[in-house]
């Protein structure tokens, strides 16, 4: 579904990526586990096309999508939730997901998958009016993600869903995720928790100062003995 | 009590026209953090506009036969052709220089600034264009001593429509809310799939729509227009954007309300030779106690 191809990636004058290949297959979760800095926030922006690389191709469906700028992206459906969440501070809860289907026209499909969202977390449902910036993190999270599905992504690009929260609102988005996935959306998970990102996902790269280091099935990384030094906090 | 009632009546009026005026610089700076400092020229081209199609219609003998038509069309044609000048005036002085230093995009809007003006002075002339008022300049009626003209009375109605219908745009629309999504975070905007300099050009639009309709208004109420008449409303306008809380419409509005009645409070009270100082002093005062403005701090959904 995306590939990936040896992209080359400045970031304010840094050399951020320096040769990433990647492929993600139609219905799998893939993560990419790194520490600060690896590179991981970049891949996703350049995906996104926010950022374009110097050298190297993003295949999505077999075309090149690498300069083109991030709001034709979307329409192809790849919809991302960026780091930090991003919520629009000033939009109610009910009008950021109303822009998360922005480019969307089936009023329909739009008032349907709006019931969804409001079905897989409640709390939007009874947020909808408050504005996005009052929310909690977590909340915050939900609606990040909420936004994104109303684009009714084919890929979605999750950056770091776990950062911030409370150790009980992280299994629950996690459940989440792997929901969406079970439904039919293929998810490129970023995360710094590796365990976490390991134990939901097919398979994994390992990025380390913009180049892919290592990477396999989830389960097999996961006993790695490298990767359970470096990432998984063992001696 | 009855000069009172009066000078109320009057800084009703000043005060939307400048509110309408505000609320352009107020959404382009929300929107690409830009104090436009050729607003004022939009809003005096829409002024001209406004006398020559009137003058026109007068000269066909049209105007005298169909008034209301005649005040449409001028509002009309004021309105769409500041909107395609405000296209123009994007493209080519602002968007070039998107990623370019605040600073450079300041002195493009200085120099556009200049640029109109002349540009007004050498197609019109120097001297003032009379607007063909008799037609609306009769009416009037009086509450409690004050006289209220009917053209005050349209200029304050018009404004009313134009600021209702833009707070429906922004705050019930797609598109309006795409251009506060827009103004709040440009990355996650793009993220969602909308085109930022779609966007950005609507702003300017609709904000030169508002000045435009203002321009018209002025001529009608004062009867004239002048190539330099868009100099002092428009820092007028701007230092009501700045009181009210740059990039707040609701504060633009307030800001404009309040510039417009000082300066005929002041006028009547104090000094008529000093009103234009007070939206100045307005400005320093404001700029050194409270630069965020009235409204200027509060997380507030009006703001783009």
């Amino acid at each position: 579904m995306l590939k990936v191809e040896e992209i080359h990636t400045y970031y304010d004058h840094i050399h951020a990526l320096k040769g990433v290949s990647l492929e993600i297959r139609e219905g799998e979760i893939v993560c990419l586990i790194g520490s600060n800095g690896a590179g991981k926030s970049t891949t996703l922006m350049t995906i996104s096309g926010v950022l374009h690389p110097a050298r190297g191709r993003v295949l999505f469906d077999g075309q090149d999508i690498a300069h083109r700028p991030a709001d034709r992206i979307v329409g192809l459906g790849i919809c991302q939730v960026p780091e930090g969440r991003r919520i629009l501070p000033r939009l109610s809860v009910a009008d950021n997901l109303e822009m998360g289907a922005f480019l969307r026209r089936d009023r329909e499909g739009i008032r349907q998958d709006l019931e969804k969202v409001y079905e897989l977390f409640p709390v939007l449902a009874e947020r909808r009016r408050q504005q996005g910036g009052t929310l909690s993190g977590g909340e915050q999270q939900m609606l990040a993600i909420g936004r994104a599905l109303m684009g009714r992504p084919r890929l979605l690009l999750l950056d770091e869903p776990s950062l911030g929260l409370a150790p009980i609102v992280v299994e629950k988005i996690f459940g989440i995720i792997q929901q969406i996935n079970r439904d039919g959306t293929t998810i490129l998970l970023v995360e710094q928790n590796a365990n976490l990102a390991l134990g939901v996902s097919d398979r994994a790269y390992v990025l380390e100062t913009g180049r892919v280091t290592l990477s396999g099935p989830s389960r097999e990384l996961a006993h790695d003995e490298r990767v359970r030094k470096a990432y998984l906090g063992e001696q | 009590m009855e000069t009172f009632l009066q000078q109320m009546v009057n800084g009703l009026t000043l005060g939307a026209v400048y509110a309408l005026i505000a609320l352009g610089y107020t959404m382009v700076y929300g929107i690409i953090q830009l104090i436009n400092f050729a607003h004022g020229e939009i809003f005096a081209a829409g002024g001209y506009i406004g006398v020559i199609t009137l003058s026109f219609l007068q000269s066909r003998g049209v105007l005298e036969a169909h008034p209301t038509l005649g005040l449409v069309l001028a509002f009309a044609l004021a309105m769409v052709y500041c909107a395609f000048l405000a296209v123009a005036l994007e493209r080519m002085a602002y968007r070039p220089l998107r990623d370019a230093s605040r600073l450079s995009l300041l002195l493009s809007a200085l120099g556009m600034s200049i640029f109109f003006s002349n540009g007004m002075m050498l197609c019109q002339g120097v001297y003032d264009k009379a607007y063909p008022i008799q037609l609306y300049s009769t009416g009037q009626f009086t509450v409690g001593g004050a006289v209220v003209s009917y053209i005050q009375v349209y200029i304050f109605v018009g404004a009313l429509i134009l600021m209702i219908g833009l707070n429906l745009f922004v705050n019930r629309t797609r598109l309006g809310k795409a251009m506060r999504a827009t103004a709040q975070d440009k990355v996650m905007s793009a993220l969602l799939g909308i085109n930022a300099n779609r966007t950005i050009t609507i702003t300017f639009v609709i904000g030169s729509v508002l000045a435009a309709a203002a321009g018209v208004m002025v001529g009608l109420y004062y009867g004239s227009v002048r190539f330099d008449m868009g100099f002092i409303p428009g820092i007028k306008a701007f230092a009501a954007a700045v009181l009210g809380g740059i990039g707040n419409l609701t504060g633009a509005v307030l800001g404009g309300m309040i510039i417009g009645m000082v300066e005929v409070f002041a006028a009547g009270y104090l000094a008529s030779e000093y009103k234009d100082v007070f939206a100045f002093i307005i400005l320093i005062l404001v700029l050194y106690f409270r630069p965020t403005g009235i409204m200027g701090e509060q997380v507030d959904d009006t703001r783009v």
